[in-house]
C-alpha cells in the first residue's frame, strides 16, 4: 500500500520536474532563440500528415539554415474570424502573423489594427497573381498577402438529382428534392443564397432587399432537410442529403470520403460568393521582420504547394497553380473546379464578395434570421 | 425482476461506453471513414506522431495539468486544514461557501472574469502580452482548488482528533505532528483531490479558451478549432490513448481508496478485538 503511494507520488513529482524543465526550454528559452507567434484557422496548414510537409517545422529549419539563428514558432488556431478579432481587440495578447478572411481584414484596417507590410522582405509577393491585388479589403495592397481563396458552389448527388435541374441557385428551391436539401446555418451565407438568386446586392443596407430574401428563404424552409454547417460533410458523404451549397475546396474533401452509392458533383451558379483569406501582421507584433520572412516563406514553392494540397482550397500563388506536379496531384477535374478561369476574378470578387456590414444591417439581418428559424 | 434489472444495467453501460468503444474501434480503422471499417491498422497512430503541432498541444496540456494539480493540491490541503481549525462556526461556514463559488459558477463566467482581470493587471503593468502560460496556470489552479478542498475537508472531519493530540502530548512539535500523523490520515483525500485536479485541468476547454496566450495552446482548444473541417481519425487515436491513461489513473485511485478503507476497517476490527480481549481479561481477573 505505502509502496504504491510513494511510487505514485514519486512518479508525479518526476513528471512535474520534467514538465517544468520542458516548459523552461520551450518558454522564453535562451535569449538567442527568436519567437514567432502565428494565429491561423484550424486545419489550415500542411502539418506533416500522410507524408506531407510539416510547414511549421520546415520554416524553423529553413530559418536556422539561412540566418544561423534558432526560431521557435508558436502556432495556435482559431475557429472563426470573430473569435480571433475578440482575442486581438481585447489587447491582452499579441500575435506576429494572423490569417483572417477578407471582410475581417477590411474591418481591422478600418480600426487601425494592422501594420503596413514591408514588401522588401516579401520578394515572393511577385508570384501572387495580378487578379488578387487591389481587392476591395486592401485596395492598395499595403496590409495583406493572399493565402487561399474560394468560391461557393452547389454540391449535388447525381444519383438523385436530374442533371437538367442543375446550373443555378434554383436547385436549392426545387420541390422535386424536398427533404434532401441542406441550407447554410448562418445568417450571412444563408441569406446570400437567396440574394444571389434574386439578384440583390449581398452588401446592401436597404432593409427591403433583406425582406425579399427572407421571403424566399421562408419559401424554401419546408423543402429543407435541415440547416447545417460542418454537418454537411457527413450528410453529403453518406447520401443523407442530396443538394447543398458549400466551398469548392470542401467538395473535394467530401468526394474523398463519399459512400459507394453516392455520386457527388459540383457546379458554380452564375453569380456566387468569393472569399480570400490573407496573411497580415497585427499591431503589437514583436518582430515584424521575422513575421515578414515567415510570410515570404509561406509563398515559396514547396510550402505553398504543400499547403494548397493539404487545405484543398485554391491558391492565388502562380508557383502553385502553374506547377505541373501540383496539377497532376489534384487532377484535371479538380483544377477545373478550383481555378474556374482566374481572369476577371478581381472584378467579380469586388462585385459579389461579402463586405463588412454596418451594425444596423447586421442586427436587422440577425433578427430576420431568427424569424426564419423560429417562424 | 432480477433479469429486468440486469438488462437495465447492461443498457446503461451500453449508453455510457458504446461511444468510447466506437471511437476506439475507428481509431484502428484503415481508412478515413466514419461508417466503413476497413481492416485493422495503426495508420492513424503513425499520423498522430508526425503531427508536431498536436503533439506539442498534448505536451502543453500535460505540463499545465501536472503543475496545476500539484500546486492546487498543496494549496487546497493547507486551506482545508486552515478552514477545519477555524474556531468560529460562522466564519467556517462562510469560507466553505466562498470556496464553493468557483465550483458552482459556470465556467464561462470564471473564464471571462479571469481574462478581464489578467488583461487589466497586464495593462497596469504595461505588458504587451498579459495572457501567457502563467495566466493559464493561475486560472487552472483557481478552478481546481475547491475540488481539492472538498476532498480533504471530509477526511479531516473523519480523522480521530485524539490522534494528533496524543502525538503532541508525547512531545511531537505541531509541524511534525502534521506531517507524521495528520498527513498520512488525510492521504486518500489528498490523492483523490490531486487526481481530480489533474483530470479537471486536462479536459478544461472554456476557461483555457479565454485565458490562453499566444504561445501556449492546449489540446481541447486545438481539437475544437479543428472541427470546422471533418476531424481526422488521428484525433480518435489520441482520444483512445488519453482514455486509457485516465482509466489507469482512476483505477489506481480506486485501488488506493479501497486499500485504505480496508486498512481502516481492519484497524477498527483490531480495536474491537482488543477491547473485547481487555473486557475478557478484566472479567477473568474479577472472577
Amino acid at each position: 500500500m505505502k509502496k504504491i503511494l510513494s511510487l505514485l507520488l514519486a512518479a508525479l513529482m518526476l513528471c512535474g520536474c520534467l514538465a517544468l524543465a520542458g516548459c523552461g526550454s520551450s518558454g522564453d528559452g535562451d535569449s538567442s532563440t527568436l519567437i514567432l507567434n502565428v494565429y491561423n484557422w484550424g486545419e489550415y496548414i500542411s502539418d506533416g500528415s500522410e507524408g506531407s510537409l510539416n510547414t511549421v517545422k520546415a520554416f524553423e529549419t529553413c530559418y536556422e539554415e539561412t540566418y544561423g539563428q534558432k526560431v521557435k514558432v508558436n502556432y495556435s488556431t482559431f475557429d472563426s474570424n470573430e473569435s480571433m478579432y475578440a482575442k486581438l481587440s481585447s489587447g491582452a495578447v499579441s500575435y506576429d502573423v494572423i490569417i483572417p478572411s477578407d471582410y475581417m481584414i477590411a474591418r481591422m484596417i478600418e480600426e487601425d489594427m494592422l501594420l503596413p507590410l514591408n514588401f522588401d522582405n516579401i520578394p515572393n509577393y511577385e508570384y501572387i497573381d495580378e487578379e488578387f491585388r487591389g481587392l476591395y479589403y486592401d485596395p492598395e495592397n499595403l496590409y495583406s498577402v493572399p493565402y487561399t481563396y474560394g468560391v461557393v458552389g452547389i454540391i449535388y448527388n447525381a444519383n438523385v438529382v436530374d442533371e437538367a435541374d442543375t446550373g443555378d441557385w434554383d436547385l436549392m428551391w426545387n420541390e422535386k428534392y424536398a427533404g434532401a436539401i441542406v441550407q447554410f446555418d448562418n445568417p450571412r451565407d444563408g441569406f446570400a443564397t437567396a440574394q444571389y438568386m434574386l439578384g440583390i446586392d449581398v452588401n446592401s443596407t436597404d432593409p427591403a432587399g433583406w425582406d425579399l430574401a427572407l421571403e424566399k428563404l421562408q419559401e424554401q424552409k419546408p423543402l429543407l432537410k435541415s440547416y447545417v454547417m460542418d454537418q454537411i460533410f457527413d450528410m453529403m458523404e453518406s447520401g443523407e442529403a442530396a443538394v447543398g451549397a458549400y466551398y469548392a475546396g470542401d467538395y473535394f474533401t467530401m468526394l474523398d470520403n463519399a459512400a459507394d452509392n453516392v455520386d457527388l458533383c459540383f457546379y458554380y451558379p452564375p453569380v456566387t460568393n468569393y472569399f480570400v483569406d490573407a496573411m497580415c501582421i497585427p499591431k503589437g507584433c514583436q518582430n515584424q521582420e521575422l513575421a515578414e520572412i515567415f510570410i515570404n516563406y509561406m509563398l515559396s514553392e514547396e510550402p505553398a504547394i504543400a499547403n494548397a494540397e493539404y487545405i484543398y482550397y485554391a491558391s492565388p500563388n502562380a508557383l502553385v497553380f502553374n506547377n505541373a506536379d501540383y496539377q497532376e496531384e489534384m487532377g484535371e477535374e479538380a483544377m477545373e473546379i478550383l481555378y474556374p478561369g482566374i481572369e476577371n476574378f478581381r472584378e467579380k470578387y469586388n462585385l459579389y464578395a461579402f463586405r463588412n456590414l454596418d451594425s444596423d444591417t447586421l442586427n436587422y439581418m440577425n433578427s430576420l434570421w431568427e424569424t426564419l428559424k423560429i417562424g | 425482476m432480477k433479469r429486468a434489472s440486469k438488462i437495465y444495467t447492461v443498457l446503461i453501460m451500453l449508453f455510457l461506453f458504446a461511444p468510447i468503444a466506437i471511437l476506439i474501434l475507428f481509431s484502428f480503422n484503415g481508412q478515413n471513414s466514419k461508417t466503413v471499417l476497413d481492416g485493422f491498422s495503426f495508420h492513424w497512430y503513425e499520423e498522430l506522431f508526425v503531427d508536431t503541432v498536436t503533439l506539442e498541444a498534448v505536451r502543453n496540456t500535460l505540463i499545465l495539468a501536472v503543475i496545476a494539480a500539484l500546486v492546487s493540491t498543496v494549496m487546497g490541503t493547507a486551506a482545508a486544514v486552515g478552514i477545519f481549525r477555524l474556531r468560529s462556526k460562522y466564519l467556517r461556514a462562510a469560507l466553505d461557501t466562498v470556496t464553493n463559488v468557483p465550483m458552482i459558477n459556470p465556467d464561462i463566467i470564471t473564464g471571462i472574469s479571469l481574462m478581464l482581470m489578467f488583461a487589466f493587471v497586464g495593462r497596469l503593468m504595461g505588458l504587451a502580452n498579459s495572457l501567457s502560460f502563467w495566466t493559464m496556470l493561475i486560472a487552472h489552479i483557481t478552478f481546481c482548488l475547491p475540488y481539492v478542498i472538498l476532498q480533504v475537508l471530509p477526511k479531516l472531519q473523519q480523522m480521530d482528533k485524539s490522534l494528533p493530540e496524543a502525538a503532541m502530548d508525547l512531545g511531537c512539535t505541531p509541524l511534525r505532528t502534521f506531517f507524521k500523523v495528520e498527513v498520512p490520515e488525510l492521504l486518500p483525500g489528498i490523492l483523490t483531490g490531486l487526481i481530480m485536479a489533474f483530470t479537471l485541468s486536462l479536459d478544461d476547454f472554456v476557461i483555457s479558451y479565454f485565458t490562453k496566450g499566444n504561445d501556449f495552446e492546449t489540446l481541447p482548444i486545438r481539437i475544437y478549432n479543428m472541427t470546422k473541417k471533418p476531424v481526422t481519425p488521428k484525433m480518435y487515436a489520441l482520444a483512445t490513448i488519453i482514455f486509457f491513461v485516465i482509466l489507469a489513473l482512476l483505477t489506481l485511485s480506486n485501488l488506493i481508496d479501497s486499500d485504505t478503507d480496508k486498512a481502516i476497517k481492519e484497524a477498527k476490527k483490531a480495536k474491537k478485538a482488543k477491547k473485547a480481549k481487555k473486557r475478557n481479561t478484566v472479567k477473568e481477573a474479577k472472577t
